[in-house]
């Protein structure tokens, strides 16, 4: 028992609470907050599991991208008429009561997990003098299981054709509906002009140092997005519509380049994703760099939600 | 105990959380917000997971640690196309509930 121990169990305590306050809070709004803390908070976890690479995507997309998806949410639904059903105390008890046990079973099941620790870190480690990488993460994510994510990358595709689908006949290709700031507010303007050159720097770097340290396209990615839903959010550049082409040529750009990466391995490597010996990292980068181009155009048009009105011309 | 296993227990206390309020929060977007804490809850048991490993000499394991980068981004996906759902329905219906009382002749009109 040390003392990182009870600076642990602190965390945890404050973890849940806040998670608890997510799900308690009687107004949408607070909940929205509480999960953008939640998530911050969480990081702080990743960083105490040493995933560092994880605690910077949960810092940026967990915490802060989804908590502005919701935030906006929020101030739209208010609008909505209140709803009044509420479960009764009997049926919410027997709920809380099998939510419990499972929770139980879970952690039950955690404690008593088997002595001998199946791992692939070893491996993992062995072969990572192959792909030129230093970060054992990034040589998962692009080289042993490149597959996955080449695919998530079309899942973020299909959620982003989803949403844009669920935009009405005549906002076609119109401007996604991302809620702007009525009033042009001094703070949040200046923090809108200072901020993305630093954001910027910062993104790029983040997907850089990916191939060694922790970050990557995803880090990197959320970052530039996040610069680029400020600046619009401040009204000072205009979100652009939908159906323009620079906009959907950045969209695809990440899963062509990695596809024909991915395609090119089947003739100067041995099988599809494969990259040929020696030259795996300038593949490795190149592919980050045109994914994370990619991560934030999709991560912000997600954020901005489908359109909204058509573009005046 | 060790605290990576604080972490582990952590994470099985979120899942039941957001089980908890999947079922009996009526709003859909806190059911979403419910969602990803259940979410997040599966995400931390595999940091315990990962973290299991440095006991045989490695900071964690890279493969479930990966797992969850992925997992995150995907779950972010399904959470903006379930809020641009919510958002949609109370376009079309003046409201955003999921009561079966919902005034059918509404639903459709655009």
């Amino acid at each position: 028992m040390s003392s990182w121990f009870f600076a642990d169990a602190g965390l945890v305590l404050l973890v849940l609470a806040i998670g608890a306050s997510t799900i308690f809070a009687r107004k949408a709004f607070d909940a929205a907050i509480a999960f953008v803390v939640y998530g911050l908070l969480l990081a702080i976890a990743w960083v105490r599991l040493s995933a560092i690479d994880v605690a910077l995507t949960e810092a940026a997309i967990g915490g802060g991208m989804t908590g502005t998806l919701l935030l906006g949410a929020v101030a739209r639904l208010r609008s909505a008429e209140p709803d009044n059903i509420r479960l009764g105390l009997p049926v919410r008890l027997a709920t809380g009561f099998c939510c419990a046990l499972v929770a139980a079973g879970l952690a039950g099941t955690l404690l008593l997990l088997p002595e001998a620790i199946p791992t692939l870190a070893p491996a993992a480690m062995e072969n990572l003098v192959h792909t030129g990488l230093g970060n054992p993460v990034a040589g998962v994510l692009f080289a042993y299981r490149a597959l996955d994510t080449l695919l998530e990358k079309v899942v973020l595709l299909l959620a982003l054709l989803g949403v844009w689908s669920l935009a009405p006949n005549n906002a076609w290709n119109g401007i996604p509906g991302l809620r702007l700031y009525e009033r042009p507010n001094s703070t949040l303007t200046f923090l809108a002009q200072i901020l993305p050159p630093v954001g910027i720097v910062v993104g790029i770097y983040m997907c850089w140092v990916g191939a060694n340290a922790p970050g990557g396209a995803f880090q990197g990615g959320t970052i530039l997005a996040a610069m680029w839903l400020l600046v619009i959010i401040a009204r000072l550049e205009n979100a652009p519509s939908t159906g323009q082409l620079w906009l959907r040529i950045g969209l695809v750009l990440g899963p062509a380049v990695f596809l024909a990466a991915g395609l090119a391995g089947l003739v100067s490597a041995n099988g599809f994703l494969a990259y040929p010996p020696g030259y795996a990292k300038p593949f490795i980068v190149t592919i980050e760099f045109a994914l994370t181009i990619s991560i934030a155009v999709v991560l912000a048009m997600l954020a901005a939600g489908p359109s909204k009105q058509v573009q005046q011309e | 105990m060790s605290g990576a296993n604080l972490f582990g227990i952590c994470g099985a206390a979120l899942v039941g959380l957001g089980l908890y309020g999947l079922i009996t929060n009526p709003e859909p977007l806190r059911k979403i917000l419910a969602f990803n804490l259940l979410g997040t809850g599966v995400f931390l048991i595999f940091g315990l997971i990962s973290r299991r490993a440095a006991a045989a000499g490695f900071p964690g394991d890279p493969v479930p640690q990966a797992m969850v980068i992925t997992a995150i981004v995907v779950a972010f996906a399904a959470t903006a196309l379930a809020v641009a759902l919510v958002l949609r329905l109370l376009e079309q219906t003046g409201r955003a509930t999921l009561g079966a009382d919902n005034p059918v002749s509404e639903i459709g009109n655009p």
